[in-house]
């Protein structure tokens, strides 16, 4: 693979090839990981601005602690306590970023679309850590490499996900990541949290929609379970926690009903006794914590991708 | 591949199995600057410590120094080697910085622009080094 990438913005236009290769890369990363000495030079004198106008914590200590083990530089800003508070435009922002000279922008921001704004205002690379419904690629790509150290090639591998679709970033960029692999998704859920078009027979290719989450788990090589947003009762497209729970939620015994050892995820915060159980979510079969270390990896792998080296023009 | 050779003999001549671990530079380059692209690292596969151990590093071609002085900067950040040593196939000249081989197959004259292509029976299916003036291999 040889990488051309300027931005991460989203993984729907990516080849196999692509994937492949930072995945790839990824695993040299985790090798770096576990050295006595967990860091390498190669953004060495680069600045990473850490750019978090929606709460986040695992997201943004995961890129920060990849950007230190690349020896990065790293500047945070985030929503609150800054000028964005005080009512700053995204594009004063831009400017702003764009004058304390940042290599890197990873941004996460509430509005769908926000990372492309930025990108066609910057001459920094910028990385989408997550923007409203819409994409949350380092997901995506570090859920597929969890997926692959615990299944293999993922060709022909059938992985439900489990949840509300609808609002879910995370859905779209895993769906956008597996199927590329070669994998299948049955998707599984509330029918007002499912986009409409999906559950009505026109999902994207790869995909399918089960309404009935013990028939979508049955043989299952594996599932990811969303989080549910309790506000999203309040907009009246829940009866009830306690409702969802018992039809959506993820028991130790709908999770049998997948192959064996199958292995159940999360993207996390997890609402433990809501999408899944505390059994579940602490059993042997949850890849969760290791979803937390690979993230630090996938992250470093696009780090260095995007900057690891000066780009041509830079360097004539 | 030329190191797990200098194992064997080593087995078949004392009778004692070394360590052998190999090492992914491409993060502790200098040179990424001139190749204009991120090459693809690969995992490196060190599964012993190296405190306090003679570390021989073992590469086919000895050129810049570069190669070594970032191999170097690598092992360093496994442990502290008692020492390090470093044996080639070929030593070509042209050195960029001050590192000589303490074992060196051959000495082979070369200039700045030759190529030097090393075959080995394991990859290409014969052992044979050859030097390729640039002229050549422009056309």
């Amino acid at each position: 693979m040889r990488w051309k990438r300027r931005h991460v913005l989203d993984t729907d236009d990516w080849t196999r090839d692509e994937i492949e290769g930072v995945l790839e890369t990824t695993g040299a990363m985790i090798e770096v990981l576990s050295r006595p000495i967990r860091r390498a030079p190669p953004l060495r004198g680069r600045t990473v601005v850490l750019f978090f106008a929606e709460a986040s914590t695992r997201t943004r200590v995961s890129f920060e602690l990849a950007a230190k083990a690349l020896s990065a530089d790293v500047v945070n800003i985030t929503a609150s306590g800054s000028s964005v508070e005080k009512g700053e435009s995204l594009y004063d922002t831009v400017r702003t970023l764009q004058a304390l000279g940042g290599d890197v922008v990873v941004m996460r921001h509430s509005a769908s679309g926000a990372p492309y704004f930025v990108a066609e205002r910057t001459d920094a690379a910028v990385i989408n850590a997550g923007d409203g419904w819409h994409a949350h690629p380092t997901q995506g790509l570090l859920d597929a490499y969890t997926l692959r150290g615990a299944l293999g090639d993922l060709d022909g591998k059938r992985i439900v996900i489990v949840g509300d679709v609808l609002h879910s970033r995370v859905a779209r960029s895993d769906i956008n990541t597996l199927v590329p692999l070669g994998a299948t998704v049955t998707l599984s859920g509330p029918p007002t949290l499912m986009p409409a078009p999906w559950r009505c027979g026109q999902p994207p290719r790869g995909v399918t929609y089960e309404s009935d989450i013990d028939r979508a788990l049955d043989g299952a090589d594996a599932v990811i379970a969303l989080r549910l947003q309790k506000e999203r009762q309040e907009g009246g497209l829940l009866p009830s926690l306690r409702e969802y729970t018992r039809v959506w939620g993820l028991t130790a015994a709908r999770v049998e009903r997948m192959r064996t050892g199958a292995p159940v995820m999360h993207p996390g915060p997890m609402n433990e006794g809501v999408e899944i159980d505390t059994a579940v979510a602490h059993g042997a079969r949850s890849l969760v914590e290791k979803q937390v270390t690979n993230g630090v990896a996938v992250r470093m792998a696009l780090l260095y991708l995007l900057v690891g080296t000066p780009s041509l023009e830079a360097a004539s | 591949m030329l190191a797990s050779r200098l194992r064997a003999a080593i087995r078949a001549n004392e009778g004692t199995d070394v360590p052998l671990g190999s090492l992914d530079i491409t993060l502790y380059r200098d040179d990424l600057t001139r190749i204009g692209y991120a090459p693809i690292v690969h995992e490196s596969a060190l599964d012993f410590s190296v405190d306090g151990r003679v570390v021989v590093l073992v590469d086919d071609v000895l050129f810049t120094g570069r190669t070594i002085r970032a191999a170097m900067d690598a092992l360093v950040d496994y442990g502290r080697p008692r020492a390090i040593r470093l044996a080639v196939l070929v030593d070509r000249g042209h050195r960029e910085l001050p590192i000589r081989a303490d074992f060196v197959g051959k000495n082979v004259p070369t200039k700045p622009t030759d190529d030097v292509r090393v075959h080995l029976a394991e990859v290409d299916g014969r052992d044979e080094v050859e030097v390729v003036a640039r002229e050549a291999v422009a056309t």
